[in-house]
């Protein structure tokens, strides 16, 4: 397995499948733990860095979590390398960007990624398509699981699992579900969704988890506490209360919309396709936009003749060190506009 | 005419006056006299700055002097301007004022209830010992002080086979 073979299809949790799907892109859960008896990240030296990404690296390899386990070493993988597992949610910007001994190591349907090194000394990730929390949860349990009969984890009676920031220490769980909700965007009802989410202590992010501005119609919803509750707790709070709130004032904003202004949706959605269909010369920020009023038809199915895997995977196709890399060129911004629009015509059948 | 300084000859900005035993007083003073007189802070600074400083100042004279992770050497001032813990027994070091800020951030709990690692077996103590022994280690090493070193090592394997 090498990193190439990603670039061409966009991982199993882009699938467009999965409970609520029409709502919900991906269920994300992800696991901070730290070595007992070694310092955080912040106050290891460089030696101690490096010790600790080959020994977690060897650890991971030898605990058999895949048939088949792709490793990078971050610091060595060219920058487009680094770029496209950041497009593909596998590890973060600033685990992209830092710059001291680092890796990460997959699975092959991308479903599974270990980050070491990032803020603690290991990041479990877990993804899923749609609303799958459940499976998610016990998949990284399992992943932990192997990880500690090698590894001796930072555990306190009782503050749990220690992490380097307080706002992750306990169960180190952070769950995170990815929406669409151009509906609730367009009847400008989202800001009172988002305000019930706060007083929820749930987060609201854009695209690209911390630090990247909710903009768009994509959000990520994740829990802000970690301590003084069980992993399951954590993960039937969503399922119970908030998630099938945002999934339920979409849909019926959805409806709504299709009741009241149903030309005026048709015409924004078909015109979009059209655009897309059409276009020469195309940026990354118009192609979201479209792609995202065109997923909206294609759910409330007023476009019938294109399918959710395809523009989920335009999502991620499109975006730059993607389309790089199926090019297999340095492109700039410019190129990649063309190149951008030359291959959204060929998934979508030119005009 | 503008009112000058008593103390220096400079216009004078603040205006005070005090009854002291029956007898009136009045002082004007430039903004610098005033301010080392200590009746005034100087303007510049921002109310914003001075309400930090309270509360920075107020908040240290609980933990004060400066506390410190004997295991890995962070202080606490170190902590709040990184947001981040240098090592594990640094939940320990700074118990007292961790303690309220984490209960800001975690809905007011302070007692994990979660999982609990199969070897979990490993005491806190065990864990912090190595953790200083390694920081002791590296203090060795950097001194050239192989022959502590060495020992220093064996030790610290002697307890993680334990």
């Amino acid at each position: 397995m090498k990193l190439a073979d990603l670039t061409h299809s966009a991982g199993e949790w882009l699938r467009g499948a999965g409970p609520m799907h029409d709502v919900v892109i991906s269920s994300r859960i992800r696991l901070a733990r730290n070595l007992a008896a070694v310092p955080f990240l912040t106050q290891c030296t460089e030696q101690q860095q490096q010790d600790l990404e080959r020994r977690l690296r060897d650890d991971i390899l030898a605990a058999g979590i895949a048939r088949n386990v792709l490793y990078v070493d971050i610091p060595a993988a060219g920058e487009l390398d680094r770029k496209l597992l950041v497009e593909r949610h596998l590890i973060s910007r600033q685990h992209a960007e830092a710059p001291h001994p680092r890796g990460v190591a997959l699975n092959c349907d991308e479903t599974a990624a270990i980050m070491i090194n990032e803020e603690d000394h290991l990041r479990i990730q877990v993804l899923r398509s749609g609303l799958d929390l459940r499976d998610a949860v016990g998949e990284i349990n399992r992943l932990d699981d192997l990880l500690e009969g090698r590894l001796d984890y930072a555990y306190h009676v009782q503050y749990g699992y220690l992490t380097a920031c307080p706002t992750n220490v306990g169960t180190g769980l952070r769950v995170s579900v990815m929406l669409h909700l151009p509906a609730l965007k367009m009847t400008g009802e989202i800001e009172k969704a988002f305000r019930a989410a706060h007083d929820m202590r749930l987060a609201i992010r854009g695209l690209y988890g911390e630090g990247t501005e909710a903009s768009g119609d994509f959000f990520q919803v994740s829990n802000q506490t970690t301590l003084g509750k069980t992993e399951e707790q954590i993960v039937e709070e969503f399922l119970a209360e908030m998630i099938p709130q945002f999934i339920e004032y979409e849909r019926r904003a959805r409806q709504a919309l299709l009741t009241s202004r149903a030309t005026a949706i048709d015409d924004k959605v078909q015109r979009s396709l059209a655009l897309l269909r059409s276009c020469r010369l195309i940026s990354s920020d118009e192609t979201m936009y479209l792609l995202s009023l065109v997923r909206l038809g294609v759910n409330v199915e007023r476009v019938r003749d294109v399918d959710l895997k395809t523009i989920n995977e335009l999502f991620l196709l499109t975006q730059p060190a993607h389309l790089q890399k199926i090019t297999d060129k340095e492109l700039s911004g410019k190129q990649r506009a063309e190149v951008r629009a030359t291959y959204i015509r060929a998934r979508l059948g030119t005009n | 005419m503008k009112q000058q300084c008593d103390k220096c000859g400079k216009p004078a900005t603040v205006h005070l006056t005090e009854i002291a035993d029956g007898q009136k007083v009045e002082k004007h003073l430039c903004e610098d006299c005033a301010a080392s007189e200590g009746i005034t802070v100087k303007a510049s600074l921002p109310i914003s700055q001075l309400l930090e400083d309270f509360i920075f100042q107020s908040g240290s004279q609980e933990s004060s002097p400066e506390m410190t992770c004997d295991v890995c050497g962070l202080t606490f001032s170190q902590f709040r301007e990184r947001g981040q813990l240098g090592c594990p027994n640094d939940y320990d070091a700074f118990a007292a004022p961790l303690r309220p800020m984490l209960q800001r951030a975690q809905e007011g709990a302070t007692q994990h209830i979660g999982k609990v690692p199969r070897r979990a077996g490993t005491s806190q103590k065990k864990q912090n010992a190595v953790l200083r022994l390694r920081s002791e280690l590296k203090a060795a090493v950097s001194a050239e002080d192989y022959e502590r070193a060495a020992d220093l090592r064996d030790r610290i394997k002697e307890l993680e086979e334990s």
